[in-house]
This record gives structure tokens, C-alpha cells and sequence, in this order.
């Protein structure tokens, strides 16, 4: 109460509040500033680098201001990395996404999902290296893989699997099917159980249930999953260095980004060549959350989001 | 749903069976493969055979003095120790700012912390790791945290925000109604409230720096290797050294990490490590 008289009789002395009150109202006192240091932080090694990335790609070490761009575009070595990338990240994604969705569908309905989603979680733990030299043993022609497709004569001779496109693509699958399937499965487990209880009840089958119900509510949810692992399958390098033939047939856009950069020097060049990766993928990630549109507008009612 | 389990058609079992079979084939050939791995590591000789002709453990000595493992592994640690505590000075307080506060521009500051963790590093990595050459940072020990902490601390950010949200606002209140100051409510009232939300994203900041490979890769000089970069080079140059003691190392590492994973997975649901900042974004 004092403290109330208090401040009215600054207020009324001064005719206005003082600024720190009229800060404090908006949200923006000593709590707030708590955030500044990580923004700044942020803002120096995230934002900066990448403007910085920008300018310095218009700063080419010959020729006008386009030259690394026009460069890039005119280069089949190097052009042609973007449709490597492009069909090695789109199928597997795709694939990705297909298989996710069934299986989400299913593991949601088990009560013990904790045994599943550990074991899941550990090739995203171990990461792309890791997976790279483990694949590299299993796939190879005398791993554990062809030794049971010989065994059991569905091929007479070791499929090559290793360094090449299949080898690369297999690894995409096993770091990002779990990474998609744990997505998905966060999605269709946040939708409420009794939508597809009323419908059962109602007498809809499985089908007409997953048509009707669970689709238009987890589409946004897969187009933002598809955006998340596409983004992630196309930013694919380890792999498509260890496991796949990174000269030619997987020779993907993250391989000529590092080349130019720490093999020539050029960072001007690698600069280009980095934004060039991140406007095919924001063109991508924009073009399937349109399509997201296309397919349903409304509310994507979950509460768990 | 046992009464919707009952009259389900054979097309409906078929099916189920089949997701499992999937489900089976994929956890299998994950398995076979780590497995492989460790059954390489302990091999004398595994030419054309199931298994190899003998198992030894000299691969682990012959690895440990080859990569000076001992180094690579103080370096590790350090780094990622510099991570996580660097991650979570800056971290904890942004998360309990966001969470209290609603202020003009809240919405662009909470996009400014979701960016680093949906953009692959690999495409901020490139221009991020010269900004550190032109600075004289890259090649060191400092570069490599500098660059870790990019998506370390928005990670910690967006995991400790639900928690921060939980702590209930009327038991800070009255911490302030019986005197105590800002250090004081922090430290007796909530940080031992957050704690649990704290450690989650901690082990998680631990986990996925061990593993972080591209920002480590592209910032780290010779003597600045993490245990994972270590390897990318075994394996890149693998005709050099036997394929043994690359995989010893290869498991060397993983114990490194499914250790820490083990014991993240005492606090947090696996679907965590990936979704939680999902979560935010879409809430």
C-alpha cells in the first residue's frame, strides 16, 4: 500500500513515470536482460559469420563481384554437386518419412516404447562417422550383409554396397530413419486418443481412421520433419566421403564447399558455395511448407504440439 | 482398444506383421553393425570366415599408442567440460528471461536460438570457421568450444524453458516476501527446482558434442582433435593403418559415448534428444 502512495506521488511529481517503470511494463527489466549475454553470444558467432559469409562471397579473388557464382554455375564439377545431393537427400528422406509414419502409427499403441526408442536413439548418438566405418565392415564384400545374401544364394557374387551412391544412401537411412521415426512419433503421440476412439466408434476402419483423422492433423508435423531430416541428408558429408565415391558418383555440395575451403584456400569461393547450399535448402523447406498449405488449412490440434 | 484388437481383419494383421518385420530388420542390421565393429577390434585375423580366426586384445594397445588416445581424450573431455559449463552460464539464465519475460521482440530473439539448431552445421560451419581463422582463434583449443557453444547454447536455452515455465512464479514471490535477494532465491530456491531440468540439458549438451563432428572438424588444429575428428581421419586414411586398430578406436569411442548416453537416458525420454526443441517451435 505505501509502496503504491509511493509511486503514485513520484508519478504525479514528475508527471511521468520514469523510464524504467515504463521499460519495466513492457517485459524489459534486469530478468530480461538475463537473455543478452547468449544474443550477443549468438549474434557474434552465428549471425555475424554467416553475413560475413555473404559479403565475402560477392568478394571473389578474381573478376567482378559475381564471379564465384557465375564460377559455380558455369563448372560442371561443381554445379552438378547440387542434383548429386539433391538425389541422394530427396529419396532418402522420402524413404525415410514413408517408413516413419507406419511405424509411428504402431509403436504408439505399445506401452513399453522406452526399449525401441533407446535403441533408436543410438545411432543418432554415435553419429555419422561412427556409422560411416561401421557400415564400411558390415556392408563391405566380406561383411556379415553379403555373407547372408550369399548363404542364402539370393546373389552368387558380393553386392557392392560400399563406395558408391548405395553405400552413402544406406547410411542416410540408418542416422536418419531413427531421427524421423523419433519426429513422427512425438507428432502422432501428441494427437488426442479420443479423435480416433469417436471415429471407431462411429464405425470408421483403420483406414478411413488414418484418411480422416490422423493425416490432416499430422501433416504439418511431417512437413516440418520432412524440412528438418532433408535439411539434415543434404548437409550429409562424412559419409559421402568415407562410404561413397567422393570424386564422382557422390561428390555431393558439402565435398566441393570443403574443398574450397580447406584444401584451396579460397574462402571466398566457399563462402558462395555455403549459401548456395542454404538457398537450395530454404528453396526446398519453403516449397513443401507451401505444399503443406495445399493440403490442409486449419488448425493442427494437438496439445501436445 | 482390446475390443478393436479382437475383429481385426487378416489385411489389418498382415500389416502389423509386416511393420514388425521392418521394425525387426532395421534394429538387427543397426545391431550387426555395431557388432561388427567390436567383433573387428577383438579379431586376430577375419578373412572370408563368419568370424574371426582368433580373438586378441592387443588392437586396443596398438590403437591407444598409434593415436595417442590419452591426448585425444584429455582434449575431448576439456573441450567438451568447456562446453557445458560455458553453455550453461550463458543458457540457463537466457531460458529463465525467456520464460518470465514477454517483451517487444521476443518472438525474433526465440527465431535467433532456433536457427543454429535447424540449420546443419555444415552450411554455418564453413563461413563461422573462417570468421575464427580471420580471428586467430580457429586451430585452437578455443575455436573448437567457440564453435560448439553455437548450438550448444540455443540447445540449452530451449530445453530449460519448460522447465523454467513448471517452477511455480508464487514460490519466488515468497522467497522475496522473507528477504531474500536475487543470489539467494537463485541458488536456495531455484536452482535446486531446476536441477533436474539443468542436468537434463547438460548430459544432452554432453552427448551431442562428443559427437559433433563437422563444426569440431573444421575449427580444430593437430592438437586440438576430438576423440570423433581422431577417427574421421583414421578412417579417411585407412589403408595406412590395420583396419583393427581403427576399430578398436572406433570403439573406444563409442563406449565414450553410450556411457554418457546411459546415464542421460536416467533423466531425459530418448525422444528428447531429438524433439524437445520441436516442441518449442511449434508450441
Amino acid at each position: 500500500m505505501t509502496i503504491a502512495l509511493g509511486k503514485a506521488a513520484q508519478g504525479a511529481a514528475s508527471d511521468r513515470p520514469p523510464l524504467r517503470l515504463v521499460l519495466a511494463q513492457r517485459g524489459l527489466d534486469g530478468v530480461t536482460l538475463l537473455a543478452l549475454p547468449s544474443v550477443l553470444f549468438i549474434l557474434a558467432l552465428f549471425v555475424y559469420p554467416f553475413l560475413y559469409g555473404l559479403v565475402l562471397s560477392f568478394e571473389p579473388k578474381t573478376g567482378d563481384w559475381l564471379n564465384n557464382y557465375r564460377h559455380f554455375f558455369a563448372e560442371p564439377f561443381l554445379y552438378k554437386t547440387i542434383w548429386t545431393t539433391l538425389q541422394l537427400a530427396v529419396p532418402a528422406t522420402l524413404v525415410n518419412i514413408l517408413l516413419s509414419v507406419p511405424v509411428a502409427m504402431r509403436v504408439r499403441l505399445m506401452r513399453h516404447q522406452r526399449l525401441l526408442t533407446t535403441i533408436l536413439v543410438l545411432p543418432i548418438t554415435l553419429g555419422t562417422v561412427l556409422i560411416a566405418e561401421g557400415l564400411l565392415n558390415y556392408l563391405g564384400p566380406q561383411g556379415w550383409l553379403n555373407r547372408v545374401i550369399m548363404t542364402f544364394g539370393l546373389s552368387s557374387s558380393p553386392l557392392r554396397l560400399v563406395h558408391n551412391y548405395w553405400g552413402v544412401f544406406l547410411s542416410l537411412i540408418i542416422s536418419g530413419f531413427p531421427f524421423t521415426f523419433l519426429l513422427t512419433l512425438s507428432y502422432i503421440t501428441g494427437i488426442d486418443p479420443s479423435l480416433e476412439q469417436a471415429a471407431a466408434t462411429l464405425g470408421a476402419n483403420a483406414r478411413a481412421r488414418f484418411r480422416h483423422i490422423f493425416l490432416p492433423l499430422i501433416a504439418q508435423g511431417l512437413a516440418i520433419a520432412f524440412c528438418l531430416s532433408f535439411v539434415q541428408t543434404f548437409a550429409v558429408f562424412p559419409s559421402a566421403v568415407l562410404l561413397g565415391a567422393p570424386a564422382g558418383p557422390t561428390r555431393v555440395i558439402t565435398i566441393a564447399a570443403y574443398q574450397a575451403a580447406f584444401e584451396q584456400y579460397d574462402y571466398s569461393l566457399a563462402s558462395a558455395i555455403a549459401m548456395i547450399m542454404g538457398a537450395v535448402q530454404f528453396v526446398i523447406v519453403v516449397a513443401v511448407l507451401a505444399a503443406r498449405g495445399l493440403v490442409y488449412r486449419g488448425p493442427a490440434g494437438s496439445a501436445k504440439g | 482398444m482390446s475390443a478393436m484388437k479382437r475383429d481385426e481383419p487378416l489385411s489389418a494383421r498382415l500389416w502389423t506383421t509386416a511393420i514388425w518385420a521392418l521394425v525387426i530388420f532395421f534394429v538387427v542390421n543397426l545391431m550387426a553393425m555395431i557388432a561388427t565393429v567390436v567383433v573387428n577390434s577383438l579379431g586376430t585375423r577375419w578373412l572370408g570366415t563368419w568370424l574371426p580366426a582368433g580373438f586378441t586384445t592387443k588392437w586396443y594397445f596398438a590403437a591407444w599408442s598409434e593415436f595417442q588416445l590419452d591426448d585425444v581424450l584429455i582434449v575431448t573431455f576439456q573441450v567438451v567440460g568447456a562446453v557445458v559449463l560455458l553453455s550453461a552460464l550463458l543458457g540457463v539464465p537466457a531460458a529463465y528471461a525467456l520464460a518470465r519475460r514477454d517483451f517487444p521482440g521476443k518472438k525474433l530473439v526465440t527465431l535467433l536460438f532456433l536457427l543454429p539448431l535447424l540449420v546443419p552445421s555444415i552450411t554455418f560451419g564453413i563461413p563461422l570457421a573462417t570468421v575464427l581463422y580471420q580471428a586467430g582463434l580457429a586451430g585452437s583449443m578455443s575455436g573448437v568450444i567457440l564453435a560448439n557453444l553455437v548450438p550448444a547454447v540455443p540447445f540449452v536455452i530451449l530445453v530449460m524453458i519448460p522447465f523454467v515455465e513448471q517452477v511455480d512464479q508464487r514460490i519466488e514471490a515468497a522467497a522475496r516476501v522473507f528477504g531474500a535477494g536475487t543470489l539467494r532465491m537463485f541458488v536456495h530456491v531455484l536452482l535446486p527446482l531446476l536441477a533436474p531440468g539443468v542436468l537434463a540439458a547438460l548430459l544432452l549438451v554432453l552427448v551431442r558434442t562428443i559427437a559433433m563432428f563437422e563444426l569440431t572438424f573444421f575449427t580444430a588444429g593437430p592438437t586440438s582433435q576430438t576423440l570423433v575428428v581422431a577417427l574421421y581421419y583414421a578412417v579417411y586414411a585407412a589403408g595406412v593403418r590395420a583396419g583393427q586398430s581403427i576399430d578398436a578406436m572406433a570403439v573406444v569411442y563409442m563406449v565414450t559415448t553410450l556411457v554418457w548416453l546411459l546415464i542421460a537416458l536416467r533423466f531425459v525420454n530418448p525422444t528428447q534428444i531429438v524433439t524437445r526443441a520441436k516442441r518449442e517451435h511449434t508450441s
